[in-house]
């Protein structure tokens, strides 16, 4: 009878187990999150990279346009590779790109910005980061497209050339 | 045509594995001795055309046929001919084809190797390992054909990934395989052991090789892949706690438990239902390793191809397998218990049993922070980040005790010991270790709560190992594992301590003076290569009494074009140095990134010197 319980048990542990991984394999990798939690919190609070001074996110954002946030860190092989395609963001000059530095030492992430040129207009410390936990983060790059609050978008990895012509589309599309 | 002659060798390859299925279930009803000779050709003819197809694969690569989509997406004509064969299983696809070569050979091997077995228990094993092979036949035809046409035909491929190309990376995945697929072999015959009700001391001598053997690549094979990411990857670290690097750790922990438990099987006759329990586990850990790594449900730097239907097929697969063996286990399970005899307290048996749990715990650690992110995701759709941080909390207490025992239990007898036998032999070290722990914390001004317990086991298990060495009570494989071990563990401590960094922007001919050192920046040259071009500094490192060269690069490689930086590291007896640059802009400053790291070549000995424990103990000849 203990064995059949046993064997039971067994069985409906690993059937739990393939079952999570059969629904986790069903998850994309950049999605669209539903409409009512896409709100970013703006109520958050930074310390700016260079000169320290604390900044709350909602200044930042800009009102009725489009703003970019991106996670990254200096130790990140990735961010290097997306970093070209960020300078092109920046250089539209339609919009405002915010970095959030994860995890990182302050004399690595200036420099980095230094040896690679720095695509951002404001850059922003997470050091623990616990605040890109909020942000719905799971790791580094992470890029964000905010519209007013709204997540338009989420791209995880680091951005490449199909992706910067998305960010670019929806843009444009919003616009016209 | 390479490609034609590929796929359907492939083909004829499945066929066979049907045909073996079909005929060996049917000569066991039968119980036929005749048979013997028709299964045997069979596992030819099917070793023998994956051999073809991997061979017309590596051969597709070298002539840079890019009709073969694969080699399409991963060769070009100007990349040497050791990375062009090497490019052929270093992708998705060929990797596959790899692992299904490697399974073939070894359950042929197998095969040829076990004449003394019975047959029914052979026939059994070629049964189960055919279902594996099956699987991985009908993956690689119908997700990932490694000999799909391109049609019109390319000139020019897209390239090698240009951080792939490099020695240790070459190697790094054939002998990580051999390792892996070694726990299949393991697996099915350990099934196929209970089903014939012989996990017992003769089953326990014939399987024990091939245990060694899976546990001495699996432990080689992670040691290239940390040696590449500290030479290549440029971090200055040999382990990250990467989703993929933990992939790798986990059937290790268990291959480890299993390699004592199948001992105390030989020696004793008991913990059958261990033995089993960990075979079947290892080798679902290997094959769910491979489900984690290749499906793309895990984020990490090492990014395979992100194929979801790759993931359902190898998910249904592995669980069914998983749902095969827990069934084979309830069902024979009542065979395994005929001569259960409980050991004592002190003895080694007991000791092994708290080794494996004490594998099993760490085991989970790792599982935990690599699965329990996806799992948190699935259910609550919250997303976390595990980092080391966690594998280190969770990890360095139980070292503790763990290194302990490790040091104190090899000493036990078999059967029964008692405890009163603790002399002044092995009271000495363990007073010495802790004032030489003392010494080194209080010396260096460490505040870290767990340094000095670690360092004094760490410093105990180094020296009861060396005492070990000059008596006789155990064999020299065991000794030389665990002094390796010691060796490691220390080797980490020291170089996780002692490291340093410096970190600056400089131009030629400038100076900068770091701790006791003066690190100069002399020259710089560019140097054309076949596939790349490379900028070539060079560095002069010198304190009182000696100084180094250190020879740095940034590669350009030209397909596809990508930026690496090579490190330069010198390595001697005590420190390596490490030495990176980076290009900035145009004005002649370049970012330096200097590091010390003591003992670094200690942790690849150690790891080296812990396999030779392992391939000693493979030619032992049995006692």
């Amino acid at each position: 009878m203990i064995k059949k319980i046993k064997f039971v048990i067994i069985i409906l542990f690993f059937s739990f187990i393939f079952f999570v991984f059969f629904l986790g394999l069903d998850k994309p990798n950049s999605y669209l999150p539903k409409k009512n939690i896409t709100e970013i919190d703006t109520s958050l609070v930074f310390k700016n990279l260079y000169d320290q001074k604390e900044i709350v996110l909602g200044e930042l954002i800009s009102k009725n346009s489009f703003s970019i946030v991106n996670i990254w860190a200096s130790w990140c092989l990735p961010c290097r590779d997306e970093h070209e395609y960020l300078l092109k963001l920046k250089n539209l000059n339609k919009i405002n790109v915010i970095g959030i530095n994860y995890k990182d030492k302050k004399s690595n992430a200036a420099k980095f910005l230094l040896d690679l040129g720095n695509p951002y207009h404001e850059v922003l410390i997470d050091l623990d980061g616990t605040k890109s936990i909020e942000f719905g983060a799971i790791g580094v790059p992470e890029t964000y497209l905010i519209n007013n609050k709204i997540i338009v978008k989420k791209y995880i990895g680091p951005l490449d050339q199909s992706k910067l012509k998305d960010i670019i589309e929806i843009i444009k599309n919003e616009k016209n | 045509m390479s490609n034609q002659i590929g796929n359907y060798s492939l083909y004829i390859a499945l066929f066979s594995s049907f045909f073996l299925l079909f005929h060996s279930s049917y000569s066991i009803r039968n119980k036929s001795k005749s048979l013997d000779s028709k299964i045997f050709s069979a596992l030819s003819v099917q070793t023998f055309m994956v051999l073809i197809s991997f061979f017309s694969l590596i051969y597709a690569f070298v002539v840079s046929d890019f009709s073969n989509v694969t080699v399409y997406n991963n060769s070009h004509t100007t990349k040497p001919l050791f990375y062009k064969i090497s490019g052929s299983w270093g992708n998705h696809e060929g990797s596959l084809l790899l692992w299904l070569l490697v399974l073939t050979i070894f359950l042929f091997i197998f095969f040829i190797s076990s004449k003394n077995l019975s047959n029914k228990y052979r026939i059994i094993t070629v049964l189960f390992q055919e279902l594996i092979i099956i699987g991985f036949l009908l993956f690689i035809l119908f997700t990932s054909n490694p000999f799909l046409n391109l049609f019109p035909i390319p000139k020019e491929g897209t390239g090698l990934n240009p951080i792939l190309q490099d020695p240790a990376l070459a190697i790094h995945p054939p002998i990580l395989y051999i390792g892996y697929v070694g726990t299949s072999i393991i697996f099915s015959s350990s099934l196929a052991a209970l089903v014939c009700g012989m996990v017992n001391k003769i089953w326990a001598q014939h399987i024990k090789k091939w245990i060694i053997t899976s546990w001495i690549f699996l432990t080689i094979g992670i040691l290239l892949g940390s040696i590449w990411a500290y030479y290549e990857l440029g971090w200055g670290g040999f382990w990250f706690w990467d989703p993929v690097e933990n992939v790798s750790l986990m059937p290790w922990f268990c291959l480890t438990a299993l390699l004592h438990t199948i001992i105390v099987l030989e020696k004793r006759n008991i913990y059958q239902s261990w033995t089993i329990i960990l075979s079947i586990a290892t080798f679902s850990l290997s094959m769910g390793g491979t489900f984690l790594v290749r499906s793309g449900i895990l984020n990490s730097i090492h990014t395979f191809a992100n194929d979801p239907s790759r993931g359902i097929f190898i998910l249904c697969f592995l669980f069914l397998l998983v749902l095969l063996a827990i069934f084979i286990f309830f069902i024979f399970q009542k065979k395994l218990f005929k001569n259960l005899v409980k050991p004592l307290l002190v003895s080694k048996e007991t000791a092994i049993i708290v080794n494996n749990w004490f594998m099993m715990f760490f085991l989970s650690v790792v599982l935990i922070g690599t699965v329990y992110p996806i799992f948190l995701e699935v259910i609550s759709g919250s997303k976390i980040s595990i980092g080391p941080p966690f594998y280190q909390k969770l990890m360095i207490p139980f070292l503790v005790p763990f290194l302990l025992f490790m040091a104190l239990g090899p000493k036990l007898k078999w059967i029964k010991d008692n405890l009163g036998k603790v002399n002044l032999n092995q009271i000495i070290p363990f007073i010495l270790s802790i004032v030489i722990s003392y010494l080194i914390v209080k010396l260096f001004g460490i505040s870290y709560l767990f340094i000095l317990p670690l360092f004094a086991v760490g410093f105990f298990l180094l020296f009861s190992t060396i005492k070990d060495f000059f008596s006789k009570n155990s064999s020299l494989p065991q000794k030389i594992s665990h002094f390796a071990f010691s060796l490691f563990i220390l080797s980490i401590l020291f170089n996780g301590i002692f490291a340093k960094e410096f970190s600056s922007n400089m131009k030629v001919g400038d100076e900068r003076k770091f701790i006791n050192k003066v690190i100069k920046f002399e020259n710089l040259k560019i140097i054309e290569k076949d596939n790349y071009k490379s900028l070539m500094a060079s560095f002069k490192i010198s304190d009182e009494k000696r100084s180094i060269n250190l020879n740095p690069e940034v590669r350009v490689y030209n397909q596809p074009r990508t930026l690496t930086s090579e490190a330069a590291i010198n390595s001697t007896i005590y420190s390596d140095n490490f030495l990176v640059f980076n290009v900035i802009k145009d004005d002649g400053y370049y970012n330096v990134r200097y590091q010390y790291k003591p003992l670094m070549m200690w942790i690849w000995f150690s790891i080296i010197l812990l396999s030779v424990g392992g391939i000693l103990s493979y030619l032992k000849k049995n006692d």
